[in-house]
Protein backbone atom coordinates (compact mmCIF):
# COMPACT_ATOMS: atom_id res chain seq x y z
CA UNK A 1 0.00 0.00 0.00
CA UNK A 2 1.60 3.55 -1.05
CA UNK A 3 1.65 6.09 1.17
CA UNK A 4 -1.29 8.17 -0.57
CA UNK A 5 -3.97 5.77 -0.14
CA UNK A 6 -2.83 5.54 3.41
CA UNK A 7 -3.19 9.23 4.22
CA UNK A 8 -6.21 8.70 1.79
CA UNK A 9 -7.63 6.15 4.50
CA UNK A 10 -6.52 8.19 7.42
CA UNK A 11 -7.94 11.23 6.79
CA UNK A 12 -11.45 9.50 5.96
CA UNK A 13 -11.22 7.81 9.63
CA UNK A 14 -10.29 11.09 11.01
CA UNK A 15 -13.61 13.17 9.10
CA UNK A 16 -15.54 9.51 10.05
CA UNK A 17 -14.08 9.99 13.95
CA UNK A 18 -15.14 13.59 14.02
CA UNK A 19 -18.51 13.30 12.63
CA UNK A 20 -20.10 10.67 14.82
CA UNK A 21 -17.75 12.25 18.14
CA UNK A 22 -20.54 14.85 18.17
CA UNK A 23 -22.57 11.72 19.57
CA UNK A 24 -20.00 11.24 21.68
CA UNK A 25 -20.53 14.26 22.94
CA UNK A 26 -24.19 14.13 23.54
CA UNK A 27 -23.61 10.87 25.53
CA UNK A 28 -20.68 12.87 27.21
CA UNK A 29 -23.64 15.23 28.42
CA UNK A 30 -26.17 12.74 29.24
CA UNK A 31 -24.57 9.41 30.04
CA UNK A 32 -21.12 11.25 32.37
CA UNK A 33 -22.46 14.00 33.21
CA UNK A 34 -26.74 13.74 33.82
CA UNK A 35 -26.02 9.91 34.64
CA UNK A 36 -28.90 8.91 32.00
CA UNK A 37 -28.36 6.37 29.65
CA UNK A 38 -30.11 7.11 26.08
CA UNK A 39 -31.04 4.44 24.82
CA UNK A 40 -32.81 6.89 22.09
CA UNK A 41 -29.39 7.58 20.51
CA UNK A 42 -29.89 5.20 17.84
CA UNK A 43 -33.27 6.33 16.67
CA UNK A 44 -32.28 10.22 17.15
CA UNK A 45 -28.94 9.78 14.93
CA UNK A 46 -31.45 8.99 11.88
CA UNK A 47 -34.23 11.58 13.22
CA UNK A 48 -31.46 14.08 12.63
CA UNK A 49 -29.88 12.32 8.95
CA UNK A 50 -33.37 11.80 7.52
CA UNK A 51 -34.58 15.50 8.65
CA UNK A 52 -31.18 17.18 7.60
CA UNK A 53 -31.87 15.05 3.88
CA UNK A 54 -34.70 15.93 3.49
CA UNK A 55 -34.52 19.61 3.93
CA UNK A 56 -31.25 19.27 1.90
CA UNK A 57 -32.69 18.16 -0.81
CA UNK A 58 -35.77 20.39 -1.02
CA UNK A 59 -32.68 22.95 -1.74
CA UNK A 60 -32.31 24.46 2.04
CA UNK A 61 -28.04 23.06 2.64
CA UNK A 62 -27.44 25.04 5.72
CA UNK A 63 -31.11 24.97 7.03
CA UNK A 64 -30.92 21.44 7.02
CA UNK A 65 -28.56 21.70 10.11
CA UNK A 66 -30.64 23.83 12.27
CA UNK A 67 -33.52 21.84 10.81
CA UNK A 68 -31.78 18.57 12.05
CA UNK A 69 -30.70 19.71 15.38
CA UNK A 70 -34.46 20.97 16.20
CA UNK A 71 -35.89 17.48 15.04
CA UNK A 72 -33.10 16.18 18.20
CA UNK A 73 -34.37 18.53 20.24
CA UNK A 74 -37.27 17.79 20.09
CA UNK A 75 -36.42 13.89 20.28
CA UNK A 76 -34.90 14.94 23.36
CA UNK A 77 -38.08 16.16 24.81
CA UNK A 78 -40.14 13.93 24.38
CA UNK A 79 -37.64 11.37 26.03
CA UNK A 80 -37.42 13.33 28.62
CA UNK A 81 -40.90 14.11 29.15
CA UNK A 82 -41.85 10.39 29.34
CA UNK A 83 -39.12 9.93 32.33
CA UNK A 84 -39.82 12.80 34.13
CA UNK A 85 -43.34 13.41 33.94
CA UNK A 86 -44.95 10.56 33.76
CA UNK A 87 -43.02 8.22 35.37
CA UNK A 88 -41.79 5.90 32.72
CA UNK A 89 -38.03 3.83 33.53
CA UNK A 90 -35.48 6.19 31.85
CA UNK A 91 -34.20 3.06 30.00
CA UNK A 92 -37.87 2.37 28.87
CA UNK A 93 -38.22 5.64 27.89
CA UNK A 94 -35.31 5.78 25.45
CA UNK A 95 -36.75 2.57 24.25
CA UNK A 96 -40.05 3.11 23.52
CA UNK A 97 -38.56 6.77 21.71
CA UNK A 98 -36.31 4.96 19.30
CA UNK A 99 -38.93 2.44 18.44
CA UNK A 100 -41.15 5.23 17.69
CA UNK A 101 -38.90 6.92 15.57
CA UNK A 102 -38.36 4.50 13.24
CA UNK A 103 -41.89 4.94 11.69
CA UNK A 104 -41.46 8.52 11.76
CA UNK A 105 -37.76 8.33 10.14
CA UNK A 106 -39.79 6.60 7.11
CA UNK A 107 -42.36 9.23 7.05
CA UNK A 108 -39.83 11.74 7.27
CA UNK A 109 -37.69 9.99 4.47
CA UNK A 110 -41.59 9.75 2.61
CA UNK A 111 -42.78 6.66 3.12
CA UNK A 112 -38.93 5.19 1.85
CA UNK A 113 -36.19 3.58 3.71
CA UNK A 114 -33.15 5.04 1.54
CA UNK A 115 -32.52 8.82 0.48
CA UNK A 116 -29.84 9.81 -2.36
CA UNK A 117 -28.63 13.08 -1.73
CA UNK A 118 -25.76 12.93 -5.05
CA UNK A 119 -26.83 16.01 -6.77
CA UNK A 120 -28.13 17.78 -3.42
CA UNK A 121 -26.42 21.00 -2.14
CA UNK A 122 -25.13 20.65 1.05
CA UNK A 123 -22.56 22.19 3.64
CA UNK A 124 -20.22 20.03 2.27
CA UNK A 125 -20.31 20.94 -1.48
CA UNK A 126 -20.80 24.13 -0.51
CA UNK A 127 -17.36 24.38 0.89
CA UNK A 128 -16.54 21.65 -1.65
CA UNK A 129 -17.43 24.96 -4.20
CA UNK A 130 -15.68 27.50 -2.33
CA UNK A 131 -12.47 25.69 -2.15
CA UNK A 132 -12.01 24.47 -5.41
CA UNK A 133 -8.42 25.35 -6.46
CA UNK A 134 -7.12 26.15 -3.09
CA UNK A 135 -4.66 23.62 -1.41
CA UNK A 136 -7.19 22.63 0.90
CA UNK A 137 -9.45 21.42 -1.94
CA UNK A 138 -9.49 17.81 -0.83
CA UNK A 139 -10.07 18.76 2.71
CA UNK A 140 -13.42 19.87 2.85
CA UNK A 141 -15.21 17.65 4.58
CA UNK A 142 -12.68 17.31 7.48
CA UNK A 143 -13.13 21.16 8.03
CA UNK A 144 -16.67 21.35 8.50
CA UNK A 145 -16.33 18.09 10.49
CA UNK A 146 -14.07 20.04 12.69
CA UNK A 147 -15.42 23.48 13.17
CA UNK A 148 -18.76 21.23 14.25
CA UNK A 149 -16.60 19.98 16.71
CA UNK A 150 -15.00 22.86 18.14
CA UNK A 151 -18.34 24.44 18.41
CA UNK A 152 -20.23 21.96 20.33
CA UNK A 153 -16.96 21.70 22.52
CA UNK A 154 -16.65 25.46 23.20
CA UNK A 155 -20.29 25.17 23.96
CA UNK A 156 -20.26 22.59 26.36
CA UNK A 157 -16.92 24.21 27.96
CA UNK A 158 -19.27 27.48 28.68
CA UNK A 159 -22.12 25.96 29.25
CA UNK A 160 -21.50 23.62 31.74
CA UNK A 161 -19.97 26.20 33.98
CA UNK A 162 -23.52 28.20 34.47
CA UNK A 163 -25.32 27.83 36.54
CA UNK A 164 -27.78 25.60 34.59
CA UNK A 165 -24.72 23.58 34.10
CA UNK A 166 -23.68 23.11 37.30
CA UNK A 167 -27.49 21.89 38.30
CA UNK A 168 -26.92 19.48 35.52
CA UNK A 169 -24.07 17.96 36.72
CA UNK A 170 -25.47 17.95 39.88
CA UNK A 171 -28.28 16.37 38.67
CA UNK A 172 -26.04 12.78 37.91
CA UNK A 173 -23.99 13.60 41.07
CA UNK A 174 -26.42 13.65 43.30
CA UNK A 175 -30.06 14.81 43.06
CA UNK A 176 -31.11 14.88 46.40
CA UNK A 177 -28.91 18.24 46.98
CA UNK A 178 -30.19 19.71 43.24
CA UNK A 179 -33.52 19.45 45.42
CA UNK A 180 -32.18 21.02 48.52
CA UNK A 181 -30.88 23.60 46.64
CA UNK A 182 -34.64 24.53 44.94
CA UNK A 183 -33.40 23.61 41.76
CA UNK A 184 -36.24 21.21 39.57
CA UNK A 185 -34.27 17.72 38.71
CA UNK A 186 -37.38 17.48 36.09
CA UNK A 187 -36.55 20.95 34.50
CA UNK A 188 -32.30 19.61 34.37
CA UNK A 189 -32.74 16.23 33.41
CA UNK A 190 -35.16 17.69 30.32
CA UNK A 191 -32.54 20.65 29.43
CA UNK A 192 -29.51 18.05 29.45
CA UNK A 193 -31.28 15.41 27.07
CA UNK A 194 -32.45 18.23 24.84
CA UNK A 195 -29.19 20.08 24.27
CA UNK A 196 -27.50 15.99 24.07
CA UNK A 197 -29.97 15.07 21.58
CA UNK A 198 -29.63 18.10 19.59
CA UNK A 199 -25.69 17.03 19.26
CA UNK A 200 -26.66 13.31 17.88
CA UNK A 201 -29.17 14.47 15.46
CA UNK A 202 -26.42 17.03 14.02
CA UNK A 203 -24.29 14.21 14.11
CA UNK A 204 -27.02 12.06 12.03
CA UNK A 205 -27.79 14.63 9.77
CA UNK A 206 -23.63 15.55 8.43
CA UNK A 207 -22.84 11.83 8.43
CA UNK A 208 -25.75 11.58 6.00
CA UNK A 209 -25.05 14.33 4.12
CA UNK A 210 -21.07 13.51 3.84
CA UNK A 211 -21.91 10.20 2.54
CA UNK A 212 -24.53 11.65 0.26
CA UNK A 213 -27.34 9.47 1.24
CA UNK A 214 -29.41 8.33 4.36
CA UNK A 215 -30.48 4.60 4.57
CA UNK A 216 -32.86 4.08 7.56
CA UNK A 217 -30.03 1.71 9.49
CA UNK A 218 -27.80 4.35 9.39
CA UNK A 219 -27.87 5.17 13.08
CA UNK A 220 -28.05 1.52 14.33
CA UNK A 221 -25.23 0.55 17.08
CA UNK A 222 -24.37 4.57 17.24
CA UNK A 223 -25.01 4.09 20.61
CA UNK A 224 -23.00 1.46 21.70
CA UNK A 225 -20.33 2.91 19.28
CA UNK A 226 -20.28 6.29 20.88
CA UNK A 227 -20.41 5.06 24.34
CA UNK A 228 -17.40 2.63 23.31
CA UNK A 229 -15.57 5.98 22.17
CA UNK A 230 -16.70 8.06 25.19
CA UNK A 231 -14.92 5.33 27.36
CA UNK A 232 -11.62 4.84 25.35
CA UNK A 233 -11.28 9.11 25.61
CA UNK A 234 -11.69 8.41 29.50
CA UNK A 235 -8.99 5.43 30.03
CA UNK A 236 -6.50 8.52 28.89
CA UNK A 237 -8.56 11.07 31.08
CA UNK A 238 -10.83 11.65 33.58
CA UNK A 239 -10.16 14.27 35.70
CA UNK A 240 -12.13 17.33 36.62
CA UNK A 241 -11.58 19.49 33.90
CA UNK A 242 -14.61 19.59 31.71
CA UNK A 243 -13.12 21.08 29.10
CA UNK A 244 -10.35 18.27 28.95
CA UNK A 245 -12.54 15.76 29.33
CA UNK A 246 -14.64 16.96 26.52
CA UNK A 247 -11.56 16.83 24.05
CA UNK A 248 -10.73 13.18 25.30
CA UNK A 249 -14.29 12.18 24.79
CA UNK A 250 -13.71 13.55 20.64
CA UNK A 251 -10.22 12.03 20.83
CA UNK A 252 -11.81 8.61 21.42
CA UNK A 253 -13.89 8.33 18.92
CA UNK A 254 -11.18 8.85 16.08
CA UNK A 255 -9.21 6.11 17.99
CA UNK A 256 -11.85 4.14 17.35
CA UNK A 257 -12.18 4.87 14.01
CA UNK A 258 -8.34 4.47 13.17
CA UNK A 259 -8.29 0.95 15.58
CA UNK A 260 -11.69 0.13 13.06
CA UNK A 261 -10.11 1.45 9.93
CA UNK A 262 -6.96 -0.68 10.36
CA UNK A 263 -8.67 -3.37 11.32
CA UNK A 264 -10.54 -3.69 8.04
CA UNK A 265 -7.10 -3.08 6.52
CA UNK A 266 -6.11 -6.21 8.13
CA UNK A 267 -9.52 -8.11 6.68
CA UNK A 268 -11.72 -7.91 9.39
CA UNK A 269 -14.86 -8.31 7.90
CA UNK A 270 -17.01 -4.89 8.19
CA UNK A 271 -19.77 -6.49 10.19
CA UNK A 272 -17.95 -6.97 12.72
CA UNK A 273 -17.75 -3.03 13.66
CA UNK A 274 -20.82 -3.85 16.08
CA UNK A 275 -19.18 -6.75 18.07
CA UNK A 276 -15.95 -4.66 18.50
CA UNK A 277 -18.09 -1.89 19.82
CA UNK A 278 -20.08 -4.03 22.33
CA UNK A 279 -17.22 -5.63 23.43
CA UNK A 280 -15.04 -2.62 23.89
CA UNK A 281 -18.21 -1.17 26.13
CA UNK A 282 -18.36 -4.70 27.93
CA UNK A 283 -14.64 -4.51 29.08
CA UNK A 284 -14.41 -0.73 30.20
CA UNK A 285 -17.47 -1.03 32.31
CA UNK A 286 -16.73 -4.23 33.71
CA UNK A 287 -13.10 -3.62 34.50
CA UNK A 288 -13.42 -1.56 37.56
CA UNK A 289 -16.11 -4.26 39.09
CA UNK A 290 -13.93 -7.33 38.28
CA UNK A 291 -10.81 -5.88 39.58
CA UNK A 292 -12.56 -4.70 42.70
CA UNK A 293 -13.46 -8.37 42.83
CA UNK A 294 -9.92 -9.94 42.43
CA UNK A 295 -8.92 -10.10 45.75
CA UNK A 296 -12.08 -11.65 46.64
CA UNK A 297 -11.69 -14.47 44.17
CA UNK A 298 -8.01 -15.20 45.48
CA UNK A 299 -8.74 -15.72 48.74
CA UNK A 300 -11.83 -17.97 48.09
CA UNK A 301 -9.01 -20.15 45.32
CA UNK A 302 -6.75 -19.91 47.85
CA UNK A 303 -9.20 -21.39 50.72
CA UNK A 304 -10.34 -24.63 48.20
CA UNK A 305 -7.01 -25.33 47.56
CA UNK A 306 -5.92 -25.20 51.71
CA UNK A 307 -9.28 -26.81 52.25
CA UNK A 308 -8.16 -30.30 49.21
CA UNK A 309 -5.28 -30.35 51.13
CA UNK A 310 -6.65 -30.35 54.52
CA UNK B 1 -42.94 31.50 62.01
CA UNK B 2 -43.82 28.44 61.84
CA UNK B 3 -47.63 27.42 62.47
CA UNK B 4 -48.23 23.18 61.85
CA UNK B 5 -51.81 23.08 62.13
CA UNK B 6 -53.86 19.64 62.85
CA UNK B 7 -51.89 17.84 60.08
CA UNK B 8 -52.54 14.56 60.02
CA UNK B 9 -50.67 11.51 57.57
CA UNK B 10 -51.70 7.96 57.24
CA UNK B 11 -48.79 5.94 55.08
CA UNK B 12 -50.37 3.01 52.77
CA UNK B 13 -53.91 3.48 54.10
CA UNK B 14 -56.26 0.19 53.80
CA UNK B 15 -53.35 -2.20 53.53
CA UNK B 16 -51.33 -4.38 56.36
CA UNK B 17 -48.57 -1.80 56.23
CA UNK B 18 -50.45 0.95 57.41
CA UNK B 19 -49.35 3.29 59.55
CA UNK B 20 -50.77 6.28 61.23
CA UNK B 21 -47.98 8.52 62.08
CA UNK B 22 -49.66 11.67 62.36
CA UNK B 23 -53.09 12.88 64.03
CA UNK B 24 -54.16 16.23 64.61
CA UNK B 25 -50.32 17.14 64.91
CA UNK B 26 -49.87 20.57 65.59
CA UNK B 27 -46.49 22.83 66.21
CA UNK B 28 -46.22 26.60 66.46
CA UNK B 29 -42.08 28.03 65.95
CA UNK B 30 -42.10 31.01 66.81
CA UNK B 31 -39.03 33.30 64.86
CA UNK B 32 -35.66 32.93 65.72
CA UNK B 33 -36.53 29.68 68.21
CA UNK B 34 -33.86 27.57 67.77
CA UNK B 35 -35.51 24.10 69.13
CA UNK B 36 -33.87 20.85 69.99
CA UNK B 37 -36.03 17.80 69.75
CA UNK B 38 -35.58 13.90 71.36
CA UNK B 39 -37.31 11.20 71.29
CA UNK B 40 -37.25 7.20 70.18
CA UNK B 41 -36.91 5.79 67.25
CA UNK B 42 -40.32 6.18 65.02
CA UNK B 43 -41.25 8.66 67.24
CA UNK B 44 -41.87 10.79 63.95
CA UNK B 45 -39.11 13.16 64.42
CA UNK B 46 -37.71 12.49 61.13
CA UNK B 47 -41.53 12.42 59.60
CA UNK B 48 -42.50 15.75 61.00
CA UNK B 49 -38.93 17.21 58.99
CA UNK B 50 -40.09 15.73 55.79
CA UNK B 51 -43.64 16.85 56.12
CA UNK B 52 -42.44 20.33 56.73
CA UNK B 53 -39.83 19.94 54.39
CA UNK B 54 -42.26 18.84 51.68
CA UNK B 55 -40.81 15.12 50.98
CA UNK B 56 -44.87 13.70 51.51
CA UNK B 57 -47.66 16.08 51.61
CA UNK B 58 -50.16 15.63 54.58
CA UNK B 59 -53.37 14.07 54.21
CA UNK B 60 -55.13 17.08 55.95
CA UNK B 61 -54.23 20.16 57.76
CA UNK B 62 -51.82 22.94 57.41
CA UNK B 63 -48.31 24.14 57.48
CA UNK B 64 -47.46 27.72 57.28
CA UNK B 65 -44.09 29.83 57.39
CA UNK B 66 -44.35 33.17 57.84
CA UNK B 67 -48.34 32.67 56.73
CA UNK B 68 -47.95 31.74 53.67
CA UNK B 69 -49.50 28.15 53.41
CA UNK B 70 -46.82 26.04 52.22
CA UNK B 71 -48.57 22.80 52.66
CA UNK B 72 -49.31 22.02 48.71
CA UNK B 73 -46.06 23.46 47.58
CA UNK B 74 -43.06 20.54 45.73
CA UNK B 75 -40.35 19.85 47.77
CA UNK B 76 -37.91 21.65 45.66
CA UNK B 77 -40.10 24.99 45.78
CA UNK B 78 -39.59 24.63 49.56
CA UNK B 79 -36.24 24.15 49.41
CA UNK B 80 -36.27 27.94 48.63
CA UNK B 81 -36.91 28.90 51.95
CA UNK B 82 -36.14 25.54 54.03
CA UNK B 83 -32.59 24.34 54.80
CA UNK B 84 -32.18 21.15 55.71
CA UNK B 85 -29.55 18.64 56.80
CA UNK B 86 -29.60 15.23 57.34
CA UNK B 87 -27.22 12.64 58.81
CA UNK B 88 -25.69 11.46 56.03
CA UNK B 89 -22.71 13.83 55.09
CA UNK B 90 -23.08 12.31 51.57
CA UNK B 91 -26.81 13.50 51.01
CA UNK B 92 -25.76 17.51 50.97
CA UNK B 93 -23.31 17.60 48.24
CA UNK B 94 -22.13 16.72 45.08
CA UNK B 95 -19.11 14.69 45.85
CA UNK B 96 -17.81 14.90 41.88
CA UNK B 97 -17.71 19.00 42.02
CA UNK B 98 -15.25 21.14 43.58
CA UNK B 99 -16.72 23.13 46.75
CA UNK B 100 -16.96 26.29 44.61
CA UNK B 101 -19.44 24.53 42.15
CA UNK B 102 -21.41 23.11 45.03
CA UNK B 103 -21.72 26.67 46.55
CA UNK B 104 -22.66 28.37 43.24
CA UNK B 105 -25.79 25.95 43.06
CA UNK B 106 -26.88 26.90 46.95
CA UNK B 107 -26.44 30.35 46.85
CA UNK B 108 -28.55 30.56 43.74
CA UNK B 109 -28.06 34.10 42.97
CA UNK B 110 -27.90 35.44 39.48
CA UNK B 111 -30.18 33.54 36.47
CA UNK B 112 -29.37 30.27 34.90
CA UNK B 113 -26.60 31.53 32.34
CA UNK B 114 -24.67 33.28 35.10
CA UNK B 115 -21.00 31.83 36.02
CA UNK B 116 -18.89 32.20 38.83
CA UNK B 117 -17.21 35.36 39.32
CA UNK B 118 -14.75 36.77 41.35
CA UNK B 119 -16.95 38.41 43.69
CA UNK B 120 -18.70 35.04 44.68
CA UNK B 121 -15.39 33.37 44.83
CA UNK B 122 -14.32 36.21 47.65
CA UNK B 123 -17.60 35.74 49.38
CA UNK B 124 -17.47 31.89 49.61
CA UNK B 125 -13.45 32.19 51.05
CA UNK B 126 -14.90 34.51 53.76
CA UNK B 127 -17.82 32.58 54.89
CA UNK B 128 -16.06 29.25 54.48
CA UNK B 129 -13.03 30.87 56.57
CA UNK B 130 -15.56 30.99 59.51
CA UNK B 131 -15.29 27.18 59.78
CA UNK B 132 -11.60 26.83 60.55
CA UNK B 133 -11.16 23.92 58.65
CA UNK B 134 -9.34 25.72 55.61
CA UNK B 135 -11.68 24.58 53.53
CA UNK B 136 -11.32 28.52 52.06
CA UNK B 137 -8.32 27.20 50.21
CA UNK B 138 -9.64 24.23 48.79
CA UNK B 139 -12.23 25.79 46.48
CA UNK B 140 -11.35 23.77 43.70
CA UNK B 141 -11.01 20.81 45.46
CA UNK B 142 -13.60 18.00 44.36
CA UNK B 143 -16.44 17.73 47.43
CA UNK B 144 -15.77 13.85 47.49
CA UNK B 145 -12.28 14.09 49.12
CA UNK B 146 -13.48 15.62 52.27
CA UNK B 147 -13.91 13.93 55.22
CA UNK B 148 -17.47 14.02 56.42
CA UNK B 149 -17.46 16.56 59.53
CA UNK B 150 -15.73 18.83 56.56
CA UNK B 151 -18.50 17.85 54.28
CA UNK B 152 -21.36 18.53 56.57
CA UNK B 153 -19.91 21.37 57.95
CA UNK B 154 -19.83 23.01 54.18
CA UNK B 155 -23.74 21.84 53.34
CA UNK B 156 -24.42 23.89 56.36
CA UNK B 157 -23.19 26.89 54.95
CA UNK B 158 -24.69 25.66 51.57
CA UNK B 159 -27.81 25.80 53.78
CA UNK B 160 -27.21 28.95 55.27
CA UNK B 161 -25.29 31.18 52.68
CA UNK B 162 -29.24 32.73 51.95
CA UNK B 163 -30.19 32.57 55.51
CA UNK B 164 -33.43 30.07 55.08
CA UNK B 165 -36.25 31.35 56.96
CA UNK B 166 -35.91 27.81 58.44
CA UNK B 167 -33.46 25.39 58.93
CA UNK B 168 -34.18 21.91 59.89
CA UNK B 169 -31.23 19.20 61.19
CA UNK B 170 -31.57 15.85 61.16
CA UNK B 171 -29.28 14.17 63.62
CA UNK B 172 -26.72 16.26 61.13
CA UNK B 173 -23.56 15.07 63.75
CA UNK B 174 -24.57 11.76 64.44
CA UNK B 175 -22.78 10.15 61.79
CA UNK B 176 -19.24 12.07 62.86
CA UNK B 177 -16.47 11.17 65.39
CA UNK B 178 -17.38 13.08 68.78
CA UNK B 179 -15.01 15.32 68.91
CA UNK B 180 -16.42 16.39 64.91
CA UNK B 181 -19.30 16.15 65.98
CA UNK B 182 -18.84 19.06 68.65
CA UNK B 183 -16.92 21.44 66.68
CA UNK B 184 -20.31 21.08 63.59
CA UNK B 185 -22.10 21.41 66.77
CA UNK B 186 -20.47 24.55 67.85
CA UNK B 187 -20.11 25.77 64.19
CA UNK B 188 -24.10 25.11 63.60
CA UNK B 189 -24.60 27.01 67.16
CA UNK B 190 -22.77 30.03 65.87
CA UNK B 191 -24.43 30.32 62.33
CA UNK B 192 -27.99 30.08 63.97
CA UNK B 193 -27.36 32.93 66.09
CA UNK B 194 -25.67 35.07 63.76
CA UNK B 195 -28.42 35.16 61.28
CA UNK B 196 -31.11 34.56 64.22
CA UNK B 197 -32.16 31.60 62.58
CA UNK B 198 -35.66 29.83 63.10
CA UNK B 199 -34.27 26.47 63.75
CA UNK B 200 -35.28 22.58 64.29
CA UNK B 201 -33.06 20.37 65.66
CA UNK B 202 -33.30 16.42 66.16
CA UNK B 203 -30.47 14.91 67.87
CA UNK B 204 -29.87 11.57 69.76
CA UNK B 205 -27.57 13.45 72.19
CA UNK B 206 -30.01 14.19 75.21
CA UNK B 207 -26.91 16.32 76.71
CA UNK B 208 -26.93 18.59 73.43
CA UNK B 209 -30.73 19.03 73.23
CA UNK B 210 -30.19 20.96 76.38
CA UNK B 211 -27.07 22.42 76.03
CA UNK B 212 -28.17 24.01 72.60
CA UNK B 213 -31.06 26.29 71.56
CA UNK B 214 -33.54 27.84 73.62
CA UNK B 215 -36.54 25.13 73.64
CA UNK B 216 -36.93 21.48 74.01
CA UNK B 217 -39.48 18.81 72.57
CA UNK B 218 -39.69 15.80 73.33
CA UNK B 219 -41.68 13.33 70.63
CA UNK B 220 -43.19 9.53 71.11
CA UNK B 221 -45.83 7.94 68.79
CA UNK B 222 -46.29 11.01 66.59
CA UNK B 223 -47.32 13.49 69.51
CA UNK B 224 -44.87 16.63 71.46
CA UNK B 225 -45.11 14.63 74.98
CA UNK B 226 -43.23 17.93 76.55
CA UNK B 227 -42.25 21.57 75.64
CA UNK B 228 -40.16 23.61 77.48
CA UNK B 229 -38.55 26.83 76.60
CA UNK B 230 -36.66 29.96 78.29
CA UNK B 231 -35.25 29.97 81.92
CA UNK B 232 -37.24 26.12 82.27
CA UNK B 233 -35.38 24.89 79.83
CA UNK B 234 -32.17 26.16 81.04
CA UNK B 235 -32.36 24.59 84.71
CA UNK B 236 -33.28 20.43 82.52
CA UNK B 237 -30.67 17.87 83.25
CA UNK B 238 -30.73 14.57 81.43
CA UNK B 239 -31.81 12.86 84.47
CA UNK B 240 -35.67 15.13 84.15
CA UNK B 241 -35.64 14.20 81.02
CA UNK B 242 -36.22 10.74 81.23
CA UNK B 243 -38.41 11.02 84.12
CA UNK B 244 -40.69 13.92 81.99
CA UNK B 245 -40.51 11.86 79.43
CA UNK B 246 -41.76 8.28 81.32
CA UNK B 247 -44.75 11.16 83.09
CA UNK B 248 -45.10 12.39 79.22
CA UNK B 249 -45.80 9.34 77.58
CA UNK B 250 -45.76 6.25 80.30
CA UNK B 251 -43.37 4.37 79.41
CA UNK B 252 -39.42 4.55 79.69
CA UNK B 253 -37.75 5.90 77.08
CA UNK B 254 -35.92 3.76 75.24
CA UNK B 255 -32.26 4.42 75.36
CA UNK B 256 -30.32 2.21 73.87
CA UNK B 257 -29.87 4.31 70.75
CA UNK B 258 -29.95 7.59 72.34
CA UNK B 259 -26.68 9.35 74.51
CA UNK B 260 -27.25 10.06 78.19
CA UNK B 261 -24.39 12.39 78.05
Amino acid sequence: MDFASIFTLGQTALELGLISSLTVLALFLSYSMLNVCDLSTDGCFTFGAAVGAVVAISGHPYLSIVAAMCAGMLSGLVTAVLQTRMGINSLLAGIIVNTGLYSVNIAVMGNSSLLNMNRTDTVFTKLKTVLTGTALAAQFKLIIALIAVALVIVFLYFFLKTRLGLAIRATGNNPAMVRSSSINVAMTTTVGLIVSNSFTALSGCLMAQAQKSVNIDIGSGVLTVALASLLIGNAFYSGSRIGLRAVFAVVGAVIFRVVYTLALRFNMPAFMLKLVSSVIVIIAISAPYIRSQIPMIRRRWANRKGGLHA
Amino acid sequence: MLEIKNISKTFNPGTINEKIVFKDFSLTVNNSEFVTIIGANGAGKSTLFNAIAGAFFTDSGTIELDGKDISLVSEYKRARRIGRLFQDPMLGTAPGMTIEENLTLAAGRGGWFSTLNRHDRERFKETLSELNMGLEDKLTKPVGLLSGGQRQALTLIMATINPPDLLLLDEHTAALDPSTAEKVLEITDRIVRKHSLTCLMVTHNMQSALDFGNRILMMDDGKIVFDSCGEEKKKLKVSDLLILFKKGSGKTLNTDRILLS
